[in-house]
């Protein structure tokens, strides 16, 4: 077990994927709460498919994948955030669009220029060779701005999750917070993608947050159970994919699963003994 | 002078008129009851007087308050039924209504626990909220409204899903806060019974006119007559 973690961290690759992948596991776990518990969990797998348009329209062009996804994905964010509030179209049906369409204008772009290789196969799901020094210091840079975020505006955020009319008829600017937690969600699901693999990214931002609630009653403790889970998850898994072999992002996704599998079994225990 | 002045109020809804020139004033130690069928506005009026929703024509003005000073325990939501929160989160976020209030301050606690003392919330305030009784959780939201003010409370239909006990002991909580605490209070409701027991004035809003006067206006009027029916004169 011991000479397994001793030799993943001789790899530069490795360390690279466990500083990125960790930071962006914490990111993803606390922005997932509010995600989830305002019924926006979709919206992360709907970005993270348009993450993927974006990638091979970045990729078709040849210049750098973040410069192009960034930008796209935080656009994304906002008009889906828009259109869940807007009842005319519902916020699922919009989501699905968005997304199948990305997903298909991403295939299409890459089939007639550089063919679906293996780049494209990384993309979707996930590669943990993909972090450079370069990702590093931008998903250090942006994880601190996110966490940071975070902790400031933490009552506000709870607030406007709680219950966005009271919060806003006591004259708190919801829209300033959602569209927060937008960008920041945005930028963690890019930021993330590229390890995870477009498929899998969501998984970090809504299981952390549902494997908590199944055992945890107060929103503290929903906060710091999934940023934890979230970690131990993402250590695990990509232990997992090292030891065997395995990809890595859906290693992460499995152990994540299993976790809230374990927490669902143990919520169910305490409720029947209380 | 009046706390809270309506002027010929329209509001529209998806391009319907919700709203249909309603005019108002509540003053000080008021407790207004809007009552009405189904679709007639009241909700909506409600939140065009917090803002959170445009009012096409007519105005709204606060005298001596603030948009701070206003407590709101609106309709629940799909959303807190499995939202994890402890009573005390939900009841100490009513404090941020202070604008740019990031955190709370020692004062901000006392003020909570104060209110969950007062609305005998203290003993289950590490419960879990959506674990609570209706009753419970209106109390809750009505110590989170405190928080915010002690001068005019909105009230969006408190008692909606309560069983009678609840509504009864929900009614005489607000009765109890405008009496003995001087809080202003305006109260949506369906009913028409309680309002006119507790309530020293009526909006009624029908889709043929509106009325707007005391108790004792309100009961001579052929809509409540209808309602009420022969008990009124009692």
């Amino acid at each position: 077990m011991l000479d397994i973690l001793v030799q993943m961290f001789s790899y530069g690759f490795m360390v690279r994927a466990i500083i990125v992948g960790v930071l962006v596991a914490l990111c993803a776990a606390l922005l997932g709460i509010t995600l989830v518990l305002k019924r926006y969990s979709m919206i992360g797998d709907g970005l993270s498919h348009v993450g993927f348009g974006a990638l091979c329209v970045a990729l078709a062009m040849n210049v750098a994948p973040l410069a192009v996804s960034v930008p796209v994905v935080v656009v994304a964010a906002f008009l889906l955030l828009r259109i869940s509030e807007n009842s005319k179209i519902k916020g699922d049906a919009a989501i699905a669009l968005i997304s199948s369409a990305s997903l298909a204008i991403g295939v299409l772009v890459t089939s007639v220029t550089t063919g679906l290789n293996s780049d494209v196969n990384g993309y979707m799901f996930g590669s943990i060779l993909a972090m450079s020094d370069a990702d590093v210091i931008v998903s250090i840079v942006l994880s601190v701005f996110v966490l940071t975020l975070y902790a400031v505006f933490y009552n506000k955020i709870f607030a406007v999750t709680f219950d966005e009319s009271f919060a806003r008829a006591t004259g708190t600017r919801t829209g300033v917070y959602n569209t927060m937690i937008a960008l920041l969600t945005a930028i963690t699901i890019v930021i993330g993608m590229r390890m995870m693999g477009a498929m899998l990214i969501s998984s970090l931002v809504i299981f952390p947050a549902l494997t908590a609630m199944r055992v945890c009653k107060t929103f503290k403790s929903v906060v710091i159970t999934a940023a934890i889970d979230s970690v131990v998850c993402f250590f695990t898994g990509l232990c997992i994919s090292f030891a065997f072999s395995l990809p890595a992002g859906a290693s992460v996704v499995a152990v994540n699963t299993a976790a809230f599998l374990l927490f669902s079994v143990f919520g169910m225990i305490k409720k029947k003994i209380s | 002078m009046a706390l809270l002045k309506c002027e010929n109020v329209y509001m529209s809804y998806d391009s319907v008129t919700a709203v249909n020139g309603v005019s108002f004033e509540v003053e000080q130690g008021d407790f207004l009851c809007i009552v009405g069928e189904n679709g007639t506005g009241k909700s909506t009026l409600l939140k065009g007087i917090l803002g959170l929703q445009k009012i096409a024509r007519g105005a709204v003005s606060f005298n001596g308050i603030s948009n701070n000073d206003i407590g709101y325990l609106p309709q629940r939501t799909e959303v807190q039924k499995d939202f994890p929160a402890a009573v005390r989160e939900v009841v100490i976020s009513g404090r941020l209504s202070c604008g740019r209030k990031l955190f709370y301050t020692p004062a901000d606690r006392k003020i909570a626990n104060q209110n969950m003392k007062m609305l005998n919330i203290d003993g289950i305030k590490h419960k879990a909220f959506n674990e609570l009784s209706g009753g419970q959780q209106q109390r809750v939201l009505l110590a989170r409204a405190l928080c915010s003010t002690q001068k005019l409370l909105l009230l969006d239909e408190p008692t909606t899903g309560l069983d009678p006990f609840a509504t009864a002991d929900m009614y005489s909580i607000i009765s109890h806060l405008n009496k003995h605490h001087g809080v202003t209070v305006i109260m949506v409701t369906h009913d028409v019974r309680s309002s006119v027991l507790y309530a020293n004035k009526i909006l009624s809003m029908e889709h043929d006119g509106d009325f707007f006067g005391t108790v004792e206006e309100y009961k001579k009027t052929a809509a409540a007559r209808l309602i009420l029916g022969g008990d009124c004169d009692a």
